[in-house]
């Protein structure tokens, strides 16, 4: 138990635990403003009491990632001085702009939608849940244009002892950032789709309110449809963005061992990291990982045996975690195909079972989310900065043990507590359904105080 | 090196921007149990607060990154030679956010008692912290070739914590001004009377923090070198004394007009004793950070630079007009009656 793996360890709690909540900040912004737009439009107030209530829960969420994201800022330096040092003239600039440019827009603006009801009109008050879900997305770009530059570093040139920018626009043009924020922010509204979807069914079931839940419902189908695919879209084209800047990553989600042209997935395979073969492959389908890694059959996908053990990351973990995220994300296409049509044709109360998976659904778009972050982060190892520095160099050296067994208790204390609480208070206003008393709400816009 | 310069003041800014704005939250904070004798009348300084808490709190995010960006090794040596404190502090600002929001979710005496305590708790510390490590800044940190040689301990020192009171009176008084204005009746009257009674203490505390200052840090051969500098710890003091004069003759918004001038300039002071360093050590100069020696590369400082400039008068432009739309104070009845309130 060294420092080096106590502060990875954190950061792996810290960060997904955060990431419990940003994907479904990313999608229920949009989906609250656009009720809420719709309600200013139409004057419709079932609209309205669906962005009340969507965004309510929203809120719940919204807090505790707003909170624990300052712990990610802060850790780069806490824990990994000699990364912020060695990277921190390329690096610590999106992060910077992140703030600048979304944080506070997001921060202020989300102020005047909680607190503004009855102080801004009507319009202006849409138009501040939409600033809210525009800064939100906005952040994600600029922290996954950060992230894509560890995986795939641009842009810069090493000099003085570290890396320094010298191509700000190479950085922020990067096909890996781009991609891992594609497939990022449609991976968060597949999360909102299915929290919608799963919280509707659930009132569906006990006929509760039904038009406002079946309405709720059919929106957030067609939303979950549209991101689902787009997330195995995207992810395609990402994956072949992989396999082109970071072979190791790529090998071990596939689990290919040689240096092979023409290679075939297979449907079942366990890898054997020891014999560093597989030990089963069964049902394999000919030229396939060829075909997804650089869009054509024939194909050479280099094997983890052309890399020195000490720079392959961990097999077993990276290509579970693709597998599992690949298969939810295809359970999801399905899931959400079966949701629209039930919806769109009015049959969805008929079939309740249909309605009970998708309470259990909720969860896993959340599991494929973290799934997906294993593979980047696990994947990448070991490396911090691929092909550039290294994990194990990247880690503060004025930190003791005792320091960091001090504060890995203190986040899994404080972050176990906060997230019960928080979940428990989803649960409960979730079960609760709509307010329908929308006094104190739709003031006229003359009653506004001088 | 003009860029590293344009830096040095903008860190200076975000930093004492950040404290006025957030100064006064944490104030209310410190204040919540004292101040508010019912549930109503917490609600009311939680609402006061409500819409503007989190925004103030993102200059604080923004000084981080800025510190990252622009000075990358003061941000990797100062985050993690000042580990535990900065935990701590974390910990604290975490629980402060989740209690404005949870309080209100859940009717119950114990429930509610809970987060009223979490909500004091957790701000009284970060201002004692910042104090704590500010102090500890201006007077160097024991850093050399070998690394640091400090611990949460030895920042504990006299100087440190002096500080660290100073942060906490001033914050005290900044805040229940900011509830003098914010709120009304009886409430408001009361948060004017404590600012009033704190205010002496925090007096004799900034009298002591400057003697001391001479004492323990360099901060001061900055302005005997040039002693047109004195112009800011003397408008700092101005702005203290107008402070209460002003809450004297009932100029409650002038008052906190003046405290939030005091936390500018106190600041401010601290921030051009230090230059040109960022941490100076107390070991030995050769190793303290500079602006020079910490700095990123001109390119990205110039890059820094386009972007702050663009944006930052954006973000106050908005910032201004937001605080425009909720300057009417908070009253006991809108908040009760109001189910989007806290």
């Amino acid at each position: 138990m060294d420092v080096l793996f106590m502060s990875r360890l954190q950061f792996a709690i810290t960060s997904m635990f955060h990431f419990i909540f940003v994907p479904l900040t990313l999608g229920l912004s949009i989906l609250t403003a656009f009720m809420e737009t719709r309600y200013v439009i139409s004057g419709d107030e079932t609209w309205l009491k669906m962005a009340k209530f969507w965004g309510k829960l929203f809120l719940i969420n919204f807090a505790l990632g707003v909170v624990t994201g300052i712990t990610l800022e802060f850790q780069f330096g806490m824990n990994w001085a000699e990364y912020s040092k060695y990277v921190g003239d390329i690096f610590g600039a999106p992060l910077a702009i992140e703030a600048t440019v979304a944080f506070f827009m997001e921060s202020v603006f989300i102020g005047v939608w909680i607190f503004g009801w009855n102080k801004v009109s009507k319009t202006f008050h849409a138009v501040s849940i939409w600033l809210v879900a525009i800064a939100t997305n906005l952040s994600a770009l600029w922290i996954l244009l950060a992230n894509g530059w560890m995986q795939h570093p641009v842009g810069y040139v090493l000099r003085n002892g570290r890396a320094e920018m010298v191509d700000f626009m190479a950085m922020v043009t990067n096909p890996y950032g781009l991609l891992k924020f594609g497939h990022q922010i449609v991976s968060g509204y597949t999360v909102a789709a299915f929290f919608v979807m799963g919280i509707s069914a659930w009132h569906l079931l006990r006929k509760n309110q039904p038009e406002f839940f079946t309405r709720s419902f059919k929106l957030a189908a067609a939303f979950g449809l549209v991101s689902a695919i787009l997330v195995g879209v995207i992810g395609d084209f990402h994956a072949v963005e992989v396999a082109k800047t970071q072979p190791t990553k790529f090998a071990a989600m596939e689990s290919v061992w040689e240096t092979r042209k023409g290679v075939g997935l297979n449907l079942i395979l366990l890898p054997d990291e020891k014999r560093e073969c597989n030990a089963i492959e069964r049902l394999c389908i000919p030229n396939m990982v060829s075909l997804l890694a650089f869009h054509q059959p024939e194909a050479e996908i280099k094997g983890l045996k052309d890399f020195p053990r000490e720079l392959r990351p961990p097999v077993m973990l990276t290509y579970l975690s693709f597998r599992a995220m690949v298969g939810l994300g295809t359970l999801f296409i399905l899931l959400s195909l079966v949701a629209v049509f039930l919806s769109r044709t009015g049959r969805l109360q008929n079939f309740p079972l249909f309605l009970k998976v998708l309470v259990y659904a909720i969860p896993l778009p959340y599991i494929a989310n973290q799934l997906g972050w294993v593979v980047a982060e696990v994947g990448r190892q070991p490396w911090i900065v691929y092909g550039v520095l290294k994990t194990s160099d990247a880690v503060s050296r004025s930190v003791t043990t005792a320091q960091v067994v001090g504060s890995l208790a203190g986040f899994t204390l404080l972050y176990g507590f906060l997230g019960v609480v928080d979940i428990y208070l989803l649960i409960k206003y979730a079960r609760k359904g709509p307010d329908d008393d929308l006094s104190g709400i739709i003031k006229p816009v003359s009653a506004r105080r001088a | 090196m003009e860029l590293q310069i344009t830096w040095f003041v903008l860190w200076g800014v975000l930093w004492a921007v950040y404290f006025m704005l957030d100064g006064f939250v944490l104030g209310t904070g410190i204040l919540h149990n004292f101040l508010a004798r019912t549930d109503g009348e917490k609600r009311v300084l939680i609402n006061t607060i409500g819409p503007v808490w989190d925004g103030n709190e993102v200059w604080l995010i923004t000084a981080g990154g800025a510190t990252f960006a622009a000075f990358p090794t003061t941000y990797a040596l100062m985050f993690s030679y000042l580990y535990t404190a900065l935990l701590l502090l974390l910990f604290a600002l975490i629980v402060r956010g989740v209690s404005f929001e949870f309080r209100g979710k859940v009717e119950g005496e114990g429930w509610k008692r809970g987060w009223d305590m979490a909500i004091q708790v957790s701000s009284f510390l970060p201002a004692l912290l910042f104090g704590v490590a500010f102090g500890n800044i201006f007077m160097g940190l024991p850093m050399d070739a070998a690394g640091y040689h400090g611990s949460l301990l030895s920042l504990l020192n006299p100087y440190g914590l002096l500080t660290g009171v100073l942060f906490v009176l001033l914050f005290t008084v900044h805040g229940a001004l900011y509830l003098a204005v914010k709120t009304v009746g009886d409430l408001s009257a009361r948060a004017k009377a404590l600012a009033d009674k704190v205010w002496p203490a925090l007096l004799v505390v900034a009298v002591a923090f400057l003697a001391y200052t001479k004492f323990a840090t360099g901060l001061f051969d900055n302005y005997l070198s040039a002693p047109l500098l004195f112009v800011v710890p003397l408008l700092a003091v101005t702005a203290l004394l107008a402070t209460r004069i002003l809450s004297a003759r009932g100029a409650t918004p002038g008052a906190f007009a003046a405290s939030c001038v005091t936390v500018l300039m106190v600041v401010a002071t601290g921030v051009t004793g230090l230059f040109p360093n960022l941490i100076p050590s107390s070991l030995d100069p050769n190793f303290s950070l500079t602006i020079y020696n910490s700095s990123s590369s001109p390119y990205t400082l110039k890059l820094m630079t386009i972007v702050a400039f663009i944006f930052v008068p954006i973000v106050i432009a908005y910032k201004i007009w937001v605080y425009r739309i909720f300057r009417a104070p908070v009253t006991e009845a809108e908040v009760l009656g109001d189910k989007n309130a806290y």
